[in-house]
């Protein structure tokens, strides 16, 4: 494999190049969102420059040249997912949207009292709290496959009990944003098409931090947020295998996702455009295009291991430091996030010390991951997420600064 | 390592944090009158907060206690905040709570300078005003004195919990 300047990526992020509280950014929150490089600025930029109108009304040359850039940004993020067709990729507002799209859409038109809706406990809010909407709506039963305690991992033993014929859809999450728990996705969707239940991946923290295919994973639904890899925020995929989008009624309504309409009815397009009433987010996407191209060009597997070795590094020097509380796989099989508790100070009291005094950017909190944490007897944990353009310097200042963190809440104790 | 952040060292004085370590009046009040949760859903602080008024005046509250876990603002501003309430009457206590409240969010958004010198009455409580510096912990330091509010409040006899944003919901 060709050697990768990962210093001279990182040169493409002019944000990173900045001070905070007097001391040099080290952004370590790119699981909540990344940030983007000067090629997907411009992009967005150059679009905005020259190119922009409304898409697919005009038949003017701004209009058709906005529409062909809008089409185009489809048609590689389905190249960037291996999707069958460009028609099996629709543009949303996030990963959220995406979700609350197929549990309200598709769900409501196919889950019934008497189904049940099989999670995991790794579910972030965004892929749970539609589900129990639609659960409370239809009277269908929610269950959960558990989490073995602090290792993240599901206890797939009991995948046999919880993945019965009742199943109708079985949603889960790729990579966990808390426990960086890697899940076998293609496993799930093999045992799930079994009892002929819907599956849906949520892949908001692997799309920019793993390679992707969903025809090799087989799944029916997968969703991420473009702003979580490199691109603009207010912009999200969702793919819906051809079949499955066919069966999904309309959800919003509006213009563009009509053929007719009259006074008291209409008739639709068919997917994807279906469900994308109104003017998109075409700059967004234009953005994602260029973001897919800059990922590619990196590569992702590459990518996967850059983040995985520094999460392995912190997880193993926060191990030898002693008096922290560590969560997710410990084999060293995880994603490039790594989330802590401290037995001496709170996980607020740690992000803000770090922030302050480090100029080092965490998350802390339960991360949309709330009864996660109830389960595991943890208000609140905190939280380190690696990007290819974070280093092993970065990590080791992470790990300076926890212990001092510990020093400063001891003292006087 | 240097530690010469003022807004820093301001947020973290060492009474605060003596507080946070050693919380006063921590603990369950058995024959409590009223007891009020608060709830801080973005971070999953919590705490519950027991008053026990006067049996011989019931505008006074005898006895304060309080329980729960948060950071350690929260902790250190819901236990100077029952050393503070103790013994005082509700109407007292309710003005006290004002006056914290409005020291940390009167004119916020502006200058500091603009922020005008909190009140003497609230002794101890004054090394709070830090927290307007970092406006993402505000609520970590409100959250006891919500509860307070609610537990002064009409209904309280009624034993509420409720949620920082203040929706009142029955306990269980
Ligand atoms: C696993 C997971 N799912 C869903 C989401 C929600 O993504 P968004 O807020 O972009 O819709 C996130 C983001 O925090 C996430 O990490």
């Amino acid at each position: 494999m060709h050697q990768i300047d990962w210093a001279a990526l990182r040169r493409d992020f002019p944000i990173l190049n900045q001070d905070v509280h007097g001391r040099p950014l080290v952004y370590l929150d790119s699981a909540a969102s990344a940030q983007r490089p000067l090629q997907v600025l411009d992009a967005i930029t150059h679009y905005y420059e020259h190119d922009h109108a409304n898409v697919h009304r005009g038949i003017h040359e701004l209009s058709n040249r906005a529409t062909a850039a809008y089409e185009a940004a489809r048609t590689r993020t389905a190249q960037f997912l291996n999707a069958a067709s460009a028609d099996e990729i629709v543009f949303t507002r996030g990963t959220t949207e995406s979700i609350n799209l197929v549990a309200s859409a598709w769900g409501g038109r196919h889950v019934k009292r008497g189904d049940v809706i099989l999670l995991t406990e790794l579910e972030h809010h965004a892929n749970l709290l539609p589900w129990q909407m639609l659960a409370q709506r239809t009277g269908a039963t929610l269950r959960y496959v558990p989490v073995l305690g602090d290792s993240g991992l599901l206890d797939l033993a009991q995948l046999d009990s919880l993945l019965t014929p009742e199943v109708k859809v079985f949603a889960f999450t790729h990579i966990s944003n808390t426990m960086a728990t890697i899940n076998p996705v293609a496993e799930l969707c093999r045992r799930a098409r079994e009892v002929g239940a819907t599956t849906l991946v949520d892949a908001a923290q692997s799309a920019g931090h793993h390679p992707l295919d969903v025809r090799e994973i087989g799944c029916d639904f997968l969703v991420f947020s473009s702003h979580k890899i490199l691109g603009p925020t207010g912009l999200g995929v969702l793919y819906g295998r051809a079949e499955k989008l066919d069966e999904t009624p309309p959800w919003q309504t509006g213009g563009e996702m009509i053929v007719s309409v009259d006074w008291h009815q209409a008739s639709f397009k068919p997917a994807p455009h279906r469900f994308e009433a109104g003017t998109p987010h075409i700059a967004g996407a234009v953005g994602l295009h260029a973001a897919l191209d800059y990922l590619d060009n990196v590569g992702r597997q590459a990518i996967f291991e850059h983040d995985q070795a520094l999460a392995r590094h912190a997880y193993e020097r926060l191990r030898e430091l002693g008096g922290v509380r560590l969560l997710g796989p410990t084999d060293g099989n995880r994603a490039g996030l790594v989330s802590f508790l401290l037995d001496d100070a709170h996980a607020h009291d740690v992000v803000t010390m770090a922030d302050v005094k480090f100029g080092l950017a965490l998350r802390g909190g339960h991360h949309c991951n709330q009864p996660l944490h109830r389960k595991l007897g943890v208000r609140s944990s905190a939280r380190a997420s690696f990007y290819f353009y974070n280093t092993r310097e970065e990590v080791d200042l992470l790990i300076d600064a926890v212990a001092e963190i510990q020093k400063f809440f001891c003292r006087g104790l | 390592m240097d530690f010469n952040s003022p807004d820093f060292e301001e947020l973290y004085q060492s009474i605060i944090l003596d507080h946070s370590r050693k919380p006063r009046n921590f603990g369950e009040l058995p024959e409590a009158s009223v007891t009020a949760s608060g709830d801080n859903p973005s971070c999953g602080d919590a705490i519950t907060l027991q008053l026990r008024f006067d049996p011989a005046d019931a505008q006074k509250l005898a006895e304060v206690k309080f329980h729960g876990d948060g950071c350690s603002i929260c902790m250190a501003s819901a236990s100077m905040m029952t050393t503070k309430i103790k013994g005082r009457t509700r109407n007292e206590a309710e003005a006290l709570r004002g006056s914290f409240q409005s020291m940390l969010t009167l004119n916020h958004g502006s200058a500091d300078e603009a922020a005008p010198p909190p009140p003497k009455e609230l002794g101890d409580l004054r090394l709070l005003q830090g927290v307007r510096k970092f406006p993402q912990r505000i609520k970590c330091a409100t959250l006891a004195w919500h509860a307070l509010h609610q537990a002064l409040s009409e209904d309280a006899a009624k034993r509420v919990t409720f949620d920082i944003e203040g929706k009142g919901q029955p306990a269980r």
